[in-house]
């Protein structure tokens, strides 16, 4: 049995885990005291020798991210990212709903970092408890002085303020992410000029998704070295896995990357329900590329392993799908998500995504052609890249992998709609 | 525009007006309440009126029609009268994969609509929406503000009992 490692997660469980008392308890803000006192740039230095790396998706190194900042700014805002809205993706939850101060240390700390005084909290509008528990907990920080105008007794001001989301799975792009916070529609901007100089209000900004901001009170207090102990020298640190779909038990857990992903699935899972075969996993979050279960049994959990095999770690949201999944059936659940979910600001991705989905809803339902196929294939390449920002990739990326990697599937559903992976289950019904 | 001639019939409770100006120096512009205020008239009314939309842009200093396309592109905003029970039904992959679909056709079923429609009473809407983020508990489902996971035929027939008694 593999062991969890439980940094991330390790007060999950407890009574009373969300209210400060019970953080205060296990030790919580005794670090941001101490990061207080350092000096801004010092801090940065420590997160940089972590080498962490954002846990939203891209996985660009967060303290590098920093030091994008330009030296002189009128204003540095930190916008976090609680928009989890990938499918598959079901781990920042998780510390909204029960280490809310977790986060919020690592609010204080990051700007303390970056000097920022005003820390926006976007949090997705479907997340009802976890925003009652992330606004109490901001609450009890407010009381307790640590967030307002005179911050753990420094004089130091530091704002803390949550914005809801109202439905738009583009918000999490980060650009379309400021533009709704400024009141208007979430559509991604152009870039550059990239949020670290232009950012919200037009002001310098950082972003940063929540399960990497977590992470920052615990490589404050370890230090960058105990942090690096865990995970591969380019991807370090634990992260939190979010395993949905056919497996024996679902859930999130925490591992150091670097761990295979068939000891996830096979050993923290319980294996694939009712025995049956495993047939393909996405390891990132809908929008990465699809692996069979051949290239699943060999891949490694770190960013870079999942990259040379072609596909992403992402939110590392994990889905697996046994021998009775049918492939155009599960990628039509997708494309049906994405043609809901495009903006509609640049044309490519607007009409393609819509296209897309009607074809592959088409092709599921039996009454597909060759030719639609086809036509399929070439849309996925044609709008990827040719969009303002990256939706349109994540379009792409599944269209072409399941078209790729289980072309014969969708070849039998264009000649005569046979499907053979149609013998049972609800799932595919 | 004629409004300007109607008389407006929302205004935000004393309470909201202290939030609101709470909030006032949170945002650097005022549009940026714009969000913020569409979620108070919602919570207080269940819906966000056409009324209210036109007293959020003034507060905001923007125009009603700015305020109507945000409250159109957030598919959240409620611009229709309050139904008292919303269920929404993810219907994203994960939950696919555990059969979110036979959960999506008994409601159907037993509350004689299909998705996308409120019963005639007024009472439930019916929807199949995107992932949730309660990708491990699937199938599940959304009623109002609350999460109801690892959902079978049996676990909905005994909520419709209990949505059935008040």
């Amino acid at each position: 049995m593999i062991e969890q490692v439980r940094h991330l997660t390790a007060r999950m469980g407890k009574n009373n885990s969300p209210t400060i008392e019970s953080y205060r308890d296990d030790g919580g803000y005794e670090t941001a005291m101490k990061a207080l006192a350092m000096e801004p740039e010092e801090v940065i230095e420590v997160v940089k020798a972590s080498g962490l790396r954002g846990r939203g998706g891209a996985g660009f190194p967060t303290g590098l991210k920093w030091t994008f900042l330009p030296k002189e700014r009128e204003k540095t805002y930190l916008c976090v990212n609680a928009d989890e809205s990938e499918p598959g993706t079901f781990k920042d939850r998780l510390i909204l709903d029960f280490d809310p101060h977790l986060l919020l240390e690592g609010i204080l700390i990051t700007c303390h970092a970056l000097k920022s005084d005003h820390a926006f909290i976007y949090i997705r509008g479907e997340f009802c408890r976890p925003y009652r528990r992330l606004r109490d907990a901001v609450r009890e920080a407010y009381d307790a002085g640590l967030f307002g105008d005179n911050v753990m007794g420094t004089g130091r001001t530091l704002h803390c303020t949550i914005h809801r989301g109202g439905g738009a799975y583009i918000c999490g792009e980060e650009t379309a992410l400021l533009n709704s916070i400024e009141g208007k529609k979430g559509q991604p901007r152009i870039k550059p000029p990239f949020p670290t100089n232009h950012g919200l209000f037009g002001k310098s900004t950082v972003i940063n998704n929540v399960e990497t901001l977590a992470n920052v009170p615990l490589i404050l207090r370890d230090g960058a070295e105990e942090f690096r102990k865990y995970g591969t020298e380019k991807s370090p640190g634990t992260r939190l896995f979010g395993v949905s779909g056919h497996v024996n038990r679902p859930g999130v857990y925490e591992f150091p990357h670097g761990i295979r992903l068939i000891d996830l699935i096979e050993d923290a899972c319980g294996g694939v329900r009712d025995g049956n075969a495993l047939k393909a996993v996405i390891p990132g979050g809908s929008s990465v590329p699809i692996l069979t279960a051949d290239e699943a049994r060999e891949l490694i959990l770190c960013f870079d392993a999942c990259m040379a095999a072609g596909t992403m770690l992402g939110s590392a949201g994990v889905i697996v799908m046994d021998e009775t999944t049918c492939m155009v059936k599960a990628l039509d659940r997708l494309t049906h998500f994405y043609g809901h979910e495009s903006c509609g600001q640049c044309t490519p991705c607007r009409e393609g995504s819509g296209w897309i989905a009607e074809i592959v809803s088409k092709i599921a339902s039996g009454s597909g052609t060759p030719a639609d196929l086809d036509k399929l294939v070439d849309l996925g390449r044609q709008i990827s890249g040719n969009t303002i920002c990256v939706f349109s990739d994540a379009v792409s990326m599944p269209v072409t992998s399941f078209t790729t990697k289980f072309r014969s599937e969708f070849e039998d559903h264009v000649n005569g709609g046979v499907c053979v992976a149609k013998k049972t289950t609800a799932a595919t019904a | 525009m004629a409004a300007t001639e109607r008389k407006k019939t929302f205004r935000f409770s004393e309470k909201r007006e202290k939030e609101i100006a709470a909030l006032r120096g949170r945002y650097e512009y005022p549009q940026g309440l714009i969000m913020p205020l569409l979620w108070m008239a919602q919570y207080d009314e269940g819906w966000v009126s056409p009324e209210a939309m036109e007293t959020i842009a003034e507060i905001c200093e923007t125009s009603p029609a700015w305020v109507y396309s945000l409250a159109t592109f957030y598919t959240m905003f409620e611009l229709e009268r309050p139904i008292r029970y919303q269920i929404q039904v993810c219907h994203n992959l994960s939950c696919s994969l555990n059969g979110s679909e036979s959960i999506l056709a008994h409601l159907e079923k037993k509350l004689g609509i299909r998705a996308g429609e409120a019963t005639e009473d007024g009472r439930f809407r019916l929807s199949a929406v995107e992932c949730l983020a309660s990708c491990g508990s699937g199938p599940m489902m959304q009623v109002n503000t609350e999460y109801y996971e690892q959902l079978t035929p049996e676990k909905i027939d005994a909520l419709l009992e209990e949505f059935g008694r008040d």
